[in-house]
Order: structure tokens, then sequence, then C-alpha cells
């Protein structure tokens, strides 16, 4: 007896939704894309809010900007729960060897005194700064509009609460938990930070999504994230002995890089979109941009003193170059 | 002008890479067979990892190409950069 195998080609009466399909065209979807596109809640909602009767449950009005397609914000790392659990689940694993080398080797004990103590007074009040910026892109992930543009927010949110743990880790290792009083103390009373704590306390309040967005990812962050890990951690404190330190705040350094592509390409499209959308991101950032360098001119002067106003004007003008290539000129 | 082609397998890590040759490779013509995509070109087929990690959303070592590839034709010229399918004549 003889047998015949054949192929038998089945084609799949749907490869993907139907809200994909019309997106895309009829082909096999991203995962990425099924777990953001159109997921929004956008019809049938019937009565308005009873704590806002003003605005609509979802409403877009509630920002200045104006996008005829909210989901072309699209974040270049792709990112949905699976891809963005994994990755952060990796650098998760790689913090805690680095915490552990530091800590099994003694290496603390190693750093010069003055150095452990900069460290403590920048690094144990920014933890402070880093839930305000949880508190902030939550805000934006509740009330902005679209799935593709809120749910980087959360994840956003859940880093900067990621950060401010290893901040506060970073405090109990060197200095234990009084080095966590104390930075309470400075962020609450220390003259160098209540520039920064107004700042803060005043993104808490916007009830613009992206102008919180603006004025937190883009601006506050923008410009801490360089100056506070990459000049002054690994630049400063690595040529006075104390490298160790870097080790313990790689995540943040890594964490800027990867998220900035994001926060570039959702500054890019919306300024692409329409001149009044890039006139009023420019009036945000200027705005905004011109605070934050206020608000840690005395923090980058606690460490460099009298050099201070030329690190941080240098790290203006790479803001201002990296925002030129979004189209926001400024 | 004789064809190259390259073979992958059919899943969520060759989609992007698929992606990325029609992207390149305006003349390429894609067949989706059970279980493997079979992408022939007339006469050159270029891969490039910029594209790739465009429609991947981060970084791609060009060797990870092997894990999901099937076959290919063609003379093969490979760098960091990208791959090129052509018949040297």
């Amino acid at each position: 007896m003889q047998i015949d195998l054949r192929t038998v080609s089945i084609q799949p009466l749907r490869q993907t939704f139907d809200h994909l399909a019309r997106r895309f065209g009829d082909k096999p979807a991203s995962r990425y894309q099924e777990g953001s596109y159109d997921l929004q809640a956008a019809e049938n909602l019937h009565y308005r809010p009873t704590w806002d009767p003003e605005q609509e449950l979802y409403d877009t009005s509630i920002s200045k900007i104006v996008m005829q397609d909210w989901y072309a914000l699209k974040d270049p790392r792709q990112f949905y729960y699976s891809t963005y659990t994994l990755t952060r689940a990796r650098q998760q694993e790689n913090a805690e060897a680095n915490f552990a080398f530091v800590e099994s080797r003694g290496l603390v004990e190693l750093i010069p005194a003055e150095v452990r103590q900069a460290a403590l007074d920048l690094l144990v009040p920014l933890r402070h700064a880093a839930w305000g910026a949880n508190l902030n892109n939550t805000f934006i992930c509740g009330y902005g509009y679209s799935v593709i543009f809120t749910q980087p927010c959360i994840y956003h949110a859940m880093d900067n609460l990621g950060s401010a743990q290893y901040l506060s880790r970073i405090g109990l290792l060197l200095g234990g938990t009084e080095a966590l009083e104390a930075g309470k103390t400075a962020w609450m009373e220390g003259e160098a930070w209540q520039e920064l704590r107004r700042y803060v306390e005043d993104t808490l309040v916007l009830r613009d999504p992206f102008e919180s967005f603006v004025a937190q990812n883009v601006a506050l962050d923008g410009l801490l994230y360089p100056l506070v890990y990459a000049r002054i951690v690994d630049e400063h404190f690595s040529a006075n002995g104390g490298s160790s330190v870097t080790m313990l705040t790689q995540f943040m350094n890594d964490w800027f890089e990867e998220t900035r592509k994001w926060i570039d390409a959702v500054m890019k499209v919306a300024a692409a979109e329409s001149d009044a959308n890039r006139e009023q991101l420019q009036a945000w950032t200027i705005a905004w941009r011109d605070r934050a360098v206020v608000a840690l001119l005395p923090i980058v002067r606690q460490v460099f003193g009298a050099q201070a106003e030329e690190i941080v004007s240098e790290q203006l003008d790479a803001f201002n170059a990296r925002l030129d290539k979004t189209g926001v000129v400024i | 002008m004789s064809t190259v082609f390259i073979a992958l397998q059919a899943n969520e890590e060759t989609r992007p890479i698929i992606e990325a040759i029609e992207i390149d490779n305006p003349e390429a013509v894609v067949n989706r067979e059970p279980a493997m995509v079979k992408i022939d070109a007339p006469g050159h087929l270029v891969i490039n990892r910029e594209t790739i990690e465009e429609q991947l959303g981060r970084s791609f070592d060009m060797q990870e190409l092997n894990i999901n590839l099937i076959t290919l034709s063609g003379n093969v010229c490979e760098d960091e950069d990208s791959l090129t399918l052509t018949w040297r004549t």
C-alpha cells in the first residue's frame, strides 16, 4: 500500500481582529498591536461623570493638544504587558546583582567619607521627586486618551516607583534609616531642595495630561537624569573614588536612555500633527524647562559649587538640541 | 534575472523581520506557506538591521536571524548591519 503525504494549506478565515485589519490591512498582527490599538472605550458612554459634569468620561478636550487620531502616538519600544515586564525583570535581576556585589564585598566602606555624604545628600531626597513623577504619570494614564499613549505612561509611573525604591535602598546601604529621615528633612526644609519641591508640587495640580507629560517627562526628567546620574554620579563621583555608587544607579541611566526614545517619539508625532500643537508644546516646554533649570541649579551647586551654572547650561544646550530633533524647536 | 529567496519560520519572532524585508524590497514577493514564509526577489534581496529594529522596537543582532532561518538561496554578503542575497556573475 502506498500512502501519499500531501500538504493542505488552510487559510484562516481571519488573520486578526477587524479593528486591526481596518488599520493595518488583513495580515497577522503583532501582540503589541492587539494589546494597544483601539482599546479605549469610545462609544455608548451615556452619562457624564458625577465628579465633573463639564467633561465626558473619556474626553479628548481635557488636553489642549488636538490629535486627529490619538493612536498615532506609537511607542517605538512597542511595550505591552509581557515585553514590559520581561524587560524590567531582566533589569531588576541586574540591579539586584549590583547591590549584592557592592554589599558582599564591602565596597561601601571604600567610598571616601565626603563622596558618601555627597551621594546621600544628592540621591536620597530625589526619591520624593521620583514619587511625584509616579503620581504625574498615573494621572496622565488616567486622564489621557488612547491606550497607545496611556499604556506606556502607567509603565513609566511604575518605573518611577522603582527608581524611588532603588534610591531608598542606596540611602539605607550608605547611611541606614537615619539617611532616609535626613533625606525627608532635606526635601521638606533644606534650602537647596525647595525650588524642586515647588516644581514637583506645582506639576501635581496640572489638569492637562499633555502638559503634565511635558512638565514631568520632557522638561524635568530630561534635565534631571542626565545632570544627576550622568554628570554627577557617573563622572564626578566615579572620579573621586565613588564608582560603586554608579553601580547602584545603573538602572536610572539605562532607563533614561530607553524611555527617551518613547518621549521623543510622542513629542515628534504630536508636534507634526498641526502648527497649533507645535506652538502649544513649545510654550509648555519653554516654560517648564526654565523652571526646571531654576529648580536643579541649587542641587547641582551642592556638588559643583561655582561650576554649577556652566554644567547646567551645557546640559541645557544638549536638551535644546534633543528637542530640536523632535520638531519642537525652542 | 534569477531569483534569490529566503525562507523563515512563520512565528511571532519573524513577523517584524518579514515586515522589514517588505519595506526594504518593494519587488519581493512574500509567499505565506503553512508554518513557513518564503520571500522571493528578482536578483537582489537586502535585510537591514535598522529596519528590523524599527519594526521590532528593540536592538537586534543579525545573527538572531539564524534561529528562525529555514533556507536561503543566492550569494550571501553579511555584516553586522545587513544581509544581502544576490547572484554574482
